[in-house]
């Protein structure tokens, strides 16, 4: 389907944006690529075809990790502390990390997906142990919280906003605010507030990170059944700056807008960071490659252990374990193992679990993912700012009218303030439902002028700075927490091992954050030995 | 043709005007750009070559001379009228000034170049060739005199720059329309209202120039300076100007004074000397951070024992100026080029972030205020951690840290930060007139007592005994205000926004 460049601007930036096609035709146009994900490569699996393992191609292993994503790396640096030695991680892409991938690059390194860890509360100690591990942290508070070194937390000025030409601080619009909206801003925080404060007969928070320790209690749950959007409304919120507040939260904590997702991952997205009322939310860990320091950091532990490149095709449970089958280069291979951690999206479990369709505990299918594509800009200067009192370039610059989430600045946190530097840009894909074909109908072209006609209305010389772009599409970005999903019960059943074969992946919680990864990931390599 | 005599009056006029808009020219861009020597020539030289193309170009204008005669006036009275305010106010808000500025003297040389040529034409039949070059050019030369005398005696004090540009641009307008009338058999009938409704809308346009001509001239010179500039320039980084006045040379980045000649070394002989002071053995190695104006290196170079200067500026302009602008040069003692001195131009932060050199005696922090976040980076206690790698624990450590009479949370937070970071803080302040009171930190890793004399056998200007022991004493409206005073932190830059608060109170 060939679309006018009128019609593409519209379908992803708006209406408005389709006037952009006439004026800004004869622009310079930057080089760049699409980089990374091979759709191809894990389409194979939907053919089901089966593969003979010629026999002096079989090893032994006591444990394979299928993925290497967060969780799989987890699960590989959790088995390493615990001496298990005898380990393979199999990872379909050239390179592990799954959304966590960066790339290095000049000034700096850069991210390709997530980018940020809140700082854990002292009751994660599994993650505590990682970042000290990783001499991440400085010390411990008068109540055990954790300090973290300056040079590793997210570098004031944190977030601005675009806004009718303007920059502004912070994420909540308040320029031009009435009375009606600061009062509703302050009564959501209000019963922010009350939801952080709040504990059930066991004295369990409602939200907590990681989610396996939420309240269970019926009055939380019953926050699962209606959307964010719904539930706002039923508050009697009207304002529209609030509404797109929380509507960039969930869209940019699980790619979904605020009338896909659910209020309860709504209400944890706002909650779950918080340790008390009135205290600010824990802050941000991060770095030029963003979480691609946890990648580079269990990549580094986990050494030969890992082999990227390979298609696992096949899992065939056995009486003492399972037989692992995968693609090498077009070569089958087989390894014979006690045990597998299954990390890859569970959506593909049915296509690579032998017998799991015929046994299935729960519907594989439920696991829904939304797609999105990132963009790496490369420029030669900072974007000029258009005027002397605009709020100066951030870590996180998120443009109001925009369905993009915007972009972070990759130099921010070593302040390089001045020169070369690379923002990243994202843009889920959850403003139509077929988010993913969508994705997948457009080359590097389209979503390279997508993202610069974007920027351009907040920096007007974007396209003189801008020498290169490249773009990933993730057409399986992260799980979906639509109304119904978290707390319909399909976590327990998920999370109990199908015959030898021990799920981790970060669907199992329903939210894709790097905490829920590393959980499933470190409590299966747990399982396991 | 009776009126001869009277088109004879509107060639001096119209000579006057154009000196005139050269000279304005000339004025603003030595005025804003600086090195006046360059300016002048530069606009004379593109100035004539314009008129050159002018009367060349005259040759294709072959009917309705009168008529293009007056157009051309009222061009002329409209781009030389508000070339004055164009050029400031595009300086003041567009990055091409050098564009608009050239396109503007060429635009107006060609037209002025045209009417001369012009007029000869038309005054041809009246007079024989003779008698006709001879007038016209004397006249023409009589007008640049009287423009040249006007200029600076008169123009220039009473009227300024941008009025003096509307007066004549007015001038050259009623010219246009005078000359409806005098050359009226010349003009076909149907025209000539056209012409003089023109010449009205041209000079009521510039009449408004003129009425509003005070906050046209505070716009365009909001950011402008009081005395003379000698020398501006954008580098990538910032706006450098050098001025200078009654009381010596200026300089300023982005507008915010750094020095006044006058009374800078009180400023550096408190901002260095202290340092020595308080460092117990001999100062070999010494470590500045900013200073690109080599002032503070100047009195460092005072003492023999010190073997290598390293200094770390941003910006390679300004120590690049800090050699060559001759003021400059002079200020510093040619402090660059003393072979101990090696100087590098990078953010400290980045640098101290990437380099392990061995480490110094003595750092001076002298960096501008922090009044924006890139700068907030550098008084965060992760910079004063990153320099503690390129200390040993003996060294001592300066940094210029505002006002504490004007910035007190500022200042004190700074002191705070410092401590947090592991140092031993002794503050102290001093007056320098340019600027007011001023705050600095004296800090080292180990414990130590303020020291009480300046260093020995050194020559300076302001410090001694007695001026050094009260540095350290702090009259009641500058000690460390009640309340909690926040560290500054990467995370939280909390000194950037107690600054902004604090002297925002300053700013109309």
């Amino acid at each position: 389907m060939r679309i006018t460049r009128r019609e593409l601007l519209a379908m992803f930036l708006g209406v408005p944006f389709a006037a952009a096609a006439c004026r800004e035709r004869e622009r310079p146009f930057p080089d760049g690529e699409i980089v990374g994900q091979s759709a191809a490569l894990g389409h194979i699996l939907r053919e089901g075809r089966s593969f003979e393992v010629a026999s002096d191609n079989w090893e032994t292993a006591k444990v394979v990790i299928v993925g290497g994503g967060i969780a799989g790396l987890s699960s590989a640096w959790q088995l390493k502390r615990r001496g298990v030695e005898d380990v393979r991680l199999l990872e379909l892409e050239r390179q592990v990390g799954g959304t966590s991938q960066s790339s290095n690059g000049e000034p700096v390194a850069y991210p390709w997906g997530a980018h940020y860890l809140p700082v854990p509360f002292r009751e994660n100690t599994d993650l505590i142990e990682l970042l000290d591990e990783m001499s991440l942290v400085e010390g411990r508070d008068a109540q055990g919280e954790l300090i973290v070194k300056e040079q590793y937390l997210c570098r004031e000025p944190e977030e601005r906003v675009f806004y009718k030409g303007r920059w502004y601080e912070g994420l909540y619009l308040r320029a031009g605010a009435g009375d009606e909206d600061l009062r509703q801003f302050a009564e959501f925080q209000r019963i922010i507030d009350g939801w952080v404060n709040w504990r059930d007969a066991a004295g369990r928070r409602a939200f907590v990170v990681p989610l396996a320790n939420c309240s269970a209690d019926a009055e939380v749950t019953a926050l699962d059944k209606v959307s964010f959007a719904d539930w706002l409304r039923q508050q009697g919120f009207t304002s529209e700056r609030l509404f797109w507040y929380c509507d960039y939260a969930t869209r940019d904590d699980y790619g979904l807008k605020a009338e896909q997702a659910s209020a309860w991952v709504g209400l944890f997205y706002f909650c779950s960071r918080v340790r008390k009322s009135g205290v600010e939310s824990q802050p941000f860990i991060t770095c030029p490659e963003g979480n691609g320091q946890f990648v580079e950091h269990f990549r580094s532990k986990a050494g030969d252990r890992i082999r990227a490149s390979q298609t696992v095709v096949s899992i065939i449970p056995t009486a003492a374990g399972a037989d692992v089958i995968c693609l090498d280069d077009g070569v089958a291979r087989g390894i014979r193992c006690e045990r597998v951690i299954y990390a890859a999206p569970m959506f593909t479990a049915p296509f690579v679990i032998r017998g799991f369709r015929d046994e299935a505990p729960f519907s594989a299918e439920e696991f829904q993912h939304n797609a999105w594509f990132v963009a790496n800009l490369h420029l030669t200067d900072r974007p000029r700012p258009r005027f002397a009192k605009d709020f100066p370039l951030s870590w996180d610059n998120v443009i109001y009218e925009s369905p993009s989430l915007g972009y972070v600045t990759a130099t921010h946190q070593k302040g390089i303030d001045y020169g070369p530097t690379t923002l990243t840009y994202y843009y889920p894909m959850c403003h139509e439902e077929n988010g993913r074909s969508k994705l997948f109908d457009h080359g590097w072209r389209d979503l390279a002028d997508v993202c610069l006609t974007d920027l351009s209305r907040a920096h007007r010389d974007i396209y003189e700075l801008t020498t290169r772009i490249d773009i990933m599409r993730w057409g399986h970005a992260m799980i979906s927490p639509r109304p119904g999903f978290i707390w319909s019960g399909i976590r327990e059943k998920a999370v109990k091992p199908f015959r030898n074969i021990h799920f981790a992946h970060t669907d199992l919680s329903g939210v894709a954050l790097f905490e829920e990864a590393f959980y499933h990931g470190t409590r299966a390599a747990r399982e396991v030995i | 043709m009776k009126s001869t005599p009277l088109l004879f009056l509107n060639v001096i006029i119209i000579a006057t005007c154009g000196l005139i808009y050269e000279l304005l020219a000339a004025t603003v861009s030595s005025y804003v750009l600086g090195d006046s020597v360059t300016q002048f020539s530069l606009i004379i030289g593109v100035y004539l070559f314009a008129m050159g193309v002018g009367s060349y170009l005259s040759r294709f204008i072959e009917t309705g001379l009168a008529e293009r005669f007056v157009d051309i006036e009222l061009a002329v009275a409209v781009l030389g009228g508000v070339s004055a305010p164009l050029l400031f106010l595009s300086f003041a808000y567009i990055s091409y000034f050098g564009i608009v500025l050239y396109t503007t003297v060429f635009l107006v040389g060609v037209l002025v170049g045209l009417e001369i040529p012009l007029l000869m034409r038309i005054l041809k039949d009246k007079l024989d060739f003779k008698e006709l070059v001879s007038r016209v050019l004397a006249l023409d030369y009589i007008g640049a005199l009287v423009a040249s005398m006007m200029f600076p005696l008169f123009l220039v004090p009473r009227l300024g720059l941008v009025r003096t540009s509307l007066v004549f641009g007015i001038l050259n307008a009623l010219v246009g329309i005078w000359a409806t009338w005098l050359l009226e058999p010349l003009i076909a009938r149907n025209k000539l209202t056209a012409l003089r409704v023109k010449g009205f809308v041209v000079i009521v346009l510039l009449a408004i120039g003129l009425i509003k001509a005070d906050s046209l001239t505070t716009l365009a010179e909001d950011g402008l300076f009081v005395d003379n500039i000698i020398f501006a320039r954008s580098s990538q980084y910032q706006r450098i100007v050098v001025t200078k006045g009654k009381l010596g040379y200026s300089l300023f980045l982005n507008g915010n004074l750094q020095f006044n000649s006058f009374d800078e070394y009180r400023y550096h002989e408190a901002l260095v000397h202290p340092a020595f002071a308080a460092f117990e053995g001999t100062p070999r190695r010494v470590l500045v951070l900013g200073g690109g104006d080599g002032l503070a290196v100047r009195e460092i170079l005072k003492y023999p024992s010190v073997e290598f200067v390293q200094l770390v500026d941003l910006d390679p302009e300004m120590t690049r100026i800090a050699y060559t602008v001759p003021a400059l040069g002079e200020l510093n003692h040619r402090s660059f080029d003393d072979p101990r001195v090696h100087v590098t131009n990078a953010d400290a932060f980045v640098w101290l972030d990437k380099e392990r050199p061995e480490p110094f005696d003595i750092a001076i922090v002298d960096f501008p205020d922090p009044n924006n976040f890139a700068l907030g980076k550098l008084y965060t206690t992760r910079f004063y951690n990153l320099l503690k790698n390129v200390l040993s624990p003996s060294s001592a450590v300066v940094i210029q840290t505002t006002s504490p009479l004007i910035a007190r949370r500022s200042f004190w937070c700074v002191m705070r930060t410092l401590e947090a970071a592991g140092f031993t803080v002794r503050p102290y302040q001093t007056t320098v007139p340019s600027f007011g009171i001023w705050g600095y930190a004296l800090a080292r890793l180990e414990p130590f007592d303020p020291p009480r004399h300046p260093p020995q056998g050194v020559e300076l200007r302001f410090l001694n005994d007695q001026t050094f022991a009260s540095l350290f004493e702090f009259p009641a409206d500058t000690t460390q205000p009640d309340g909690e005073i926040e560290v500054n932190r990467l995370d939280n830059q909390a000194l950037v926004r107690y600054y902004e608060s604090e002297w925002r109170r300053f700013e109309q």
